[in-house]
């Protein structure tokens, strides 16, 4: 690798603390796999061997809130739903990012319905909408890339000091 | 099989059916509200019956129609393998009929649903709330005229925050 081959020579090498935590926070993402419905089952084929999201370091997909970065909202969130996919964002620690994956999460898809959100940007901040029904797990990881060069602008600045939204109620 | 359930009930219950119906054979029983909890009862008791199973209960809302509702039970006799329905008309100005709990103990969370679906009053229920939607919910969704996506507001969102 080139990395070593410098370290080598010099034994060091000179950059930012911003751009290393970007790196390092973007190299890292845990997912906190909201699966709610089938797009989950392509979620889950993300992760294996043939499309492998560990190759984006993405692979730790955590089933507790603490420990992740980044909610993928994979399926239709209902009403009812809302309440508990906002409450698990909540308890997220800063920073985080969501990524509505499939064309239900986005607008409701066609469940054109009484019962179900048209959209969960109707209480959350989403980051990144991803097409298909379900998207293929292409797609996920293509939307991954996005949160990966959105997380690399990202300055470690922008997110001090800031109140967990848990706290703030 | 058909035509002795038939007999029978026409046998104990003459003023009470209103018609048999057995469209592309399955057969139905309309009867007067009064009269479906007594006959419930005789189908599940019957020794040649034995209707011993509530496999469904649900409604029908005919829009426009004076008998608005029809409520119906799905039961089946596992001694027979033979299915039926059971139904009966509710008009709109008076939504009450009586629980089929005390009979097939199935019913009760099938009634719940119809209850929190078409608003039907099932009287003497055990517990008869809301079983999918909010409690604090003011509709009957599968109501005919009950708008396709919802009244705005009636389910409440999560506070974004952002």
């Amino acid at each position: 690798m080139g990395l070593e081959a410098k370290l080598t020579q010099d034994g060091f090498i000179t950059t930012t603390i911003d751009s290393v935590i970007a790196w390092a926070r973007k190299s890292s993402v845990w997912p906190m796999p909201m699966g709610i419905s089938c797009c989950a089952i392509e979620m889950i084929a993300a992760a294996d061997p043939k499309y492998d999201i560990s190759r984006f370091g993405s692979e730790v997909m955590r089933f507790s809130p603490r420990q992740s970065d980044l909610m993928i909202v994979a399926g239709t969130v209902t009403y009812k739903m809302a309440h508990v996919v906002r409450r698990i964002y909540d308890q997220m620690p800063d920073p985080k990012w969501v990524i509505a994956m499939g064309a239900c999460t986005s607008t409701g898809g066609m469940y054109r319905s009484y019962s179900v959100v048209q959209g969960i940007d109707q209480f959350l901040p989403v980051d990144i909408y991803t097409a298909g029904c379900p998207p293929r797990p292409e797609n996920l990881l293509n939307a991954l890339m996005a949160i990966q060069d959105k997380i690399s602008k990202t300055r470690a600045r922008d997110f001090q000091d800031k109140i967990p939204s848990e706290f703030s109620k | 099989m058909k035509d002795l359930i038939i007999q029978k009930i026409k046998e104990r219950f003459a003023d009470s059916v209103i018609e048999f119906s057995d469209f592309r054979n399955d057969l139905s029983v309309l009867l007067k509200k009064e009269a479906i909890h007594d006959v419930a009862l005789f189908l599940r008791d019957d020794a040649d019956l034995k209707c011993d199973m509530c496999k469904d209960a649900t409604a029908i809302d005919w829009a426009r129609r004076k008998n608005r509702f029809t409520v119906v039970y799905h039961i089946y006799s596992f001694k027979n393998n033979i299915e039926l329905r059971l139904k009966a008309d509710l008009d709109e100005s008076d939504l009450n009929t009586v629980s089929l709990v005390s009979v097939w103990k199935s019913a009760e969370w099938y009634e719940r649903e119809t209850f929190d679906m078409y608003g039907i009053n099932y009287v003497n229920h055990p517990d008869l709330r809301r079983i999918y939607l909010p409690e604090e919910f003011e509709y009957y969704p599968l109501r005919k005229d009950f708008p396709l996506l919802g009244i705005p507001g009636s389910l409440p969102l999560p506070k974004s925050e952002n």
